[in-house]
């Protein structure tokens, strides 16, 4: 049916039409008791170091959803180009469309200009992006990666602050992860300290905060490529709960074969040309 | 904005709030939708609230509203003064032929030489993810989509 009212196309982008009916719900749901529901965090620990030849980033794997962990086995490292990781703290899906829409930018670029894209172009669109945005994106976002000027770590906040540095953690636990870094970082580490390093740190956060737990993710960005390890150390809290239901062949022994050909006699055969150019 | 008249009773309290008024930038944007005869038009939309006129509901509703103007602005006056007053204008020339070639107002249209000059084909957003005007649930009724854009309503 045909709206009257309606006397040019909507605008895409963010709609605003339906932000005083929630202000106006919040105040009438029983008398105010009822709230919202709480968009799902993923108060974290995610850390990245600069070592000699790349970048190590880690994070844990813990998403929260107010007091309850809303997912055990979740992925904070996502994927921004083939020299580029990111790992993400803040509202779980505010991270995951940003960093998506940054791949995607990222993959056009390169396809047109027939580069690889530099972490600092990365870095200007995430800043343009969440500035736009005034924080209303709750992204706090740590970008690695190796392009031809060298080995770079930054760190963008979810109003569009950015900083350059060598070592760094962010997310709820991030002081206890800064600790461990601050008293072992050592500039041009081998790869396997650094990873060493990260995984402390990672571990600290996950002994002191309750927003972070589970497993450990490490992934590490070198020259040559990029080595993704999910998970690099599983909790001793596993449960042992099975997650596929699914028997692999020959869980059932077979105990007889009985094989009965069945035999077919050709009665019409009729061709037909497929024209393949 | 012309400064409001305060009565003289009340002129003792209130000479700093006369500076204060004085001094705020005027908001435009959410004003009433006017209809034939300047007054809200109540059979389209609806009842007006003096509040959801002059304040924006939403902290980021009046910055996204003016964004792409803004943006378009201080492109051009950067160019202007890189470039010389005939770089702005030649592009604004180039946009506004391309705004011209398009359907009717309640058509889709693929606005790809308008996408192409101001590069929004080589990047995605927002805007090109959310409320696709293609998949808009609410459709208008075509004379008056048509009445509305040539100024007519």
């Amino acid at each position: 049916m045909a709206l009257s009212n309606v006397v040019e196309t909507p605008a895409s982008g963010f709609n605003f039409e339906n932000v005083s009916r929630n202000v106006a719900l919040e105040g009438l749901l029983e008398g105010g008791h009822t709230k919202a529901p709480k968009p799902m965090k993923t108060g974290t620990t995610i850390a990245g170091v600069v070592c000699k030849d790349g970048v190590v980033l880690g994070a844990d794997t813990r998403a929260t959803s107010g007091e309850v962990v809303a997912d055990k086995m979740c992925a904070k490292i996502h994927y921004i180009s083939p020299n580029m990781y990111c790992c993400g703290a803040g509202t779980a899906a505010d991270t995951e469309k940003t960093t998506d829409l940054l791949s995607s930018n990222l993959t056009i670029f390169s396809m047109n200009s027939g580069r690889n894209p530099r972490v600092v172009m990365a870095v200007n669109i995430l800043q343009d992006m969440l500035f736009r945005y005034r924080g209303q994106i709750g992204a706090s976002l740590i970008l690695g990666g190796v392009d031809c000027t060298g080995n770079h770590l930054y760190t963008v906040g979810p109003y569009g602050s950015i900083d350059k540095v060598p070592y760094l953690a962010m997310g709820s636990g991030d002081l206890a992860a800064l600790g461990i870094l601050e008293d072992r970082f050592k500039p041009n580490m081998e790869l396997e300290e650094a990873k060493e390093l990260v995984r402390d740190a990672i571990h600290s956060g996950i002994m002191s905060d309750l927003g972070s737990g589970n497993n450990i993710d490490i992934c590490v960005i070198t020259k040559q490529g990029v080595d993704y390890i999910r998970p690099y150390q599983e909790s001793e809290y596993k449960d042992k709960r099975q997650r596929r239901y699914k028997y692999r062949p020959g869980t059932t022994s077979i105990l007889t074969e009985k094989i009965v050909p069945l035999e077919l006699e050709v009665v019409q055969e009729t061709v037909q040309r497929m024209d393949t150019a | 904005m012309c400064a409001p008249v305060i009565p003289r009773s009340l002129a003792k309290n209130t000479r700093g709030l006369r500076s204060q008024l004085k001094d705020s930038v005027p908001v435009t944007g959410m004003g009433p939708q006017v209809g034939a005869y300047g007054v809200q038009d109540t059979l389209r939309s609806g009842f007006s609230s003096v509040k959801n006129e002059l304040l924006p509901s939403h902290a980021l509703e009046l910055s996204e509203k003016n964004f792409q103007l803004n943006q378009d602005k201080m492109n051009f006056s950067n160019l202007r003064n890189i470039q010389g007053l005939h770089a702005p204008l030649k592009l604004q020339m180039e946009y506004r032929a391309a705004r011209q070639i398009q359907r009717l107002p309640f058509l889709q249209s693929s606005h790809l030489a308008l996408d192409t000059l101001k590069g929004n084909d080589e990047s995605i957003s927002f805007e090109d993810i959310l409320n696709d005007p293609a998949q808009s649930e609410m459709m208008g009724e075509p004379h008056i989509m048509v009445e509305y854009k040539l100024g007519m309503m």
